[in-house]
């Protein structure tokens, strides 16, 4: 049936580096997903209780990461700024792409999370005594991250994946290496076969961590 | 006489029509990757929650690849493997089968949660009514249930919409992949890069403000 030849020995061979590219893509989404979760809290504070200027600067941001591919904001902190003078390696303008996006996603949802909570609370806080830091890290924030736990999950799940556009840039994640040992010796099929195989199994650890986490913490 | 050859050119109104020919070969690809998708999904979302244990057992971890592999590794990968099977598919059709078996996955599980949404009770009366089962499934679940998801529905499209710039990997000038010819033509990849995120932009946020306006309004 198959007129192919199957040929897994050059995956096999270079499977260790592709694991090690998989830890990079994990490196440089963990360190997106950190940096978009706190400027994430910074765009949705921003958006509820800023005026002004810092308002319409956080809503922008936020409604530019979640209305454009993030293929394009890719690009643009590529070749975009590189139009300015400004040339960032490929690790950067992923790094930024990916933080860009994901920070005007949690954005939005840090906001919704805000939201759920009844404004009476931080009145109450503040009427304790607390300043307003205190009443955020220790009234609002703890009840935020319950609402968001879920939602943050998935988006973490995302910035894995999306992280597979450094190809596309020349960044060697996991994606990125792939493609550099499939142009090698034109396996193409053999060695996305496997890239697939291994996000799934990275995505699913993700998701059976955050379970383990979840029922760690949240514990009512 | 020396004559000078000047490879790149500045950018004219003829590639503005380049652009939005491109652009419209990207609404092509979204609308039918997001109508058959949707139809498609709509049909596993009822399969995942009449079926539990064949839907929880082949078709959940199937549908759930789609969902934990970078969209870029599955376009790689279709495109690589149709000819192995013996179906010479070119770019757009390719990019049309893996974004439509995308969208239907990300659908199924919104479709499955708009049957869950209506209620036990309603479905129990429309069967004692005298409705049979497909009367209850287009005159109760499908109104009550569309009407829950629709939001998310919209969510899933304008993800989709967005994630059809990825199909410029193998190749078919849609959107990006028309703006990266021009930007190698003329040599301003800012212009370029901003007028093609403006255009995805002013696509995807009248529609998702819209819906957010709907669910605010469905909900009270």
């Amino acid at each position: 049936m198959f007129e192919y030849n199957f040929h897994w020995r050059p995956v096999f061979r270079s499977l260790p580096d592709l694991l090690e590219a998989s830890l990079t893509t994990l490196q440089v989404a963990s360190l997106a997903m950190l940096l978009g979760i706190i400027i994430g809290f910074i765009l949705a504070v921003s958006r509820l209780r800023g005026s002004g200027s810092i308002y319409w600067i956080a809503t922008a941001w936020v409604e530019l990461a979640r209305n454009t591919p993030a293929l394009f904001q890719l690009f643009f902190f590529g070749f975009g700024l590189g139009a300015l003078g400004i040339h960032f390696s490929p690790y950067v303008i992923v790094l930024a792409g990916l933080t860009f996006n994901t920070a005007g996603y949690l954005g939005e949802n840090f906001r919704g999370g805000f939201e759920a909570i009844p404004s009476t609370q931080l009145r109450a806080a503040r009427s304790l005594g607390m300043n307003s830091w205190q009443a955020y890290t220790r009234i609002l924030i703890p009840q935020v991250m319950r609402i968001v736990y879920y939602p943050m999950t998935n988006q973490f799940v995302w910035v894995v994946l999306m992280s597979s556009l450094g190809m596309l840039v020349g960044y060697r994640e996991l994606t990125g290496e792939t493609q550099f040992f499939a142009s090698k010796t034109y396996r193409i099929f053999e060695y996305f076969a496997v890239t697939a195989v291994i996000y799934y199994v990275m995505v699913k650890i993700i998701l059976g961590l955050s379970k383990l986490f979840a029922s760690r913490f949240f514990r009512y | 006489m020396e004559q000078s050859v000047t490879v790149f050119s500045s950018f004219s109104v003829q590639d503005l029509s380049f652009l939005g020919e491109a652009a419209l070969r990207t609404l092509w690809i979204s609308f039918l990757s997001i109508t058959i998708g949707s139809f498609l999904g709509g049909f596993f979302g009822w399969a995942l929650y009449e079926m539990k244990i064949w839907g929880a057992i082949f078709l959940n971890p199937l549908l759930d690849v789609f969902r934990s592999v970078p969209l870029i590794v599955q376009l790689v990968l279709f495109y690589n493997f149709a000819p192995i099977v013996g179906l010479s598919l070119d770019a757009f059709e390719s990019g049309l089968v893996v974004l439509t078996l995308y969208t239907s996955a990300l659908v199924a599980n919104v479709a499955r949660g708009g049957i869950e949404a209506v209620g036990k009770p309603m479905r129990i009366a429309s069967r004692s009514l005298g409705m049979s089962y497909l009367q209850d499934m287009r005159y109760v679940v499908f109104p009550i249930g569309a009407r829950a998801i629709f939001p998310s529905w919209v969510g899933v499209a304008l993800g989709v919409m967005k994630d059809s710039a990825l199909v410029s990997v193998l190749g078919y000038v849609e959107l990006v992949k028309a703006s990266q010819v021009l930007i190698t033509r003329t040599q301003e990849p800012l212009l370029i890069i901003l007028v093609v995120g403006a255009f995805y932009f002013a696509l995807s946020y009248p529609v998702s403000r819209y819906s957010a306006k709907l669910e605010k309004r469905w909900s009270q």
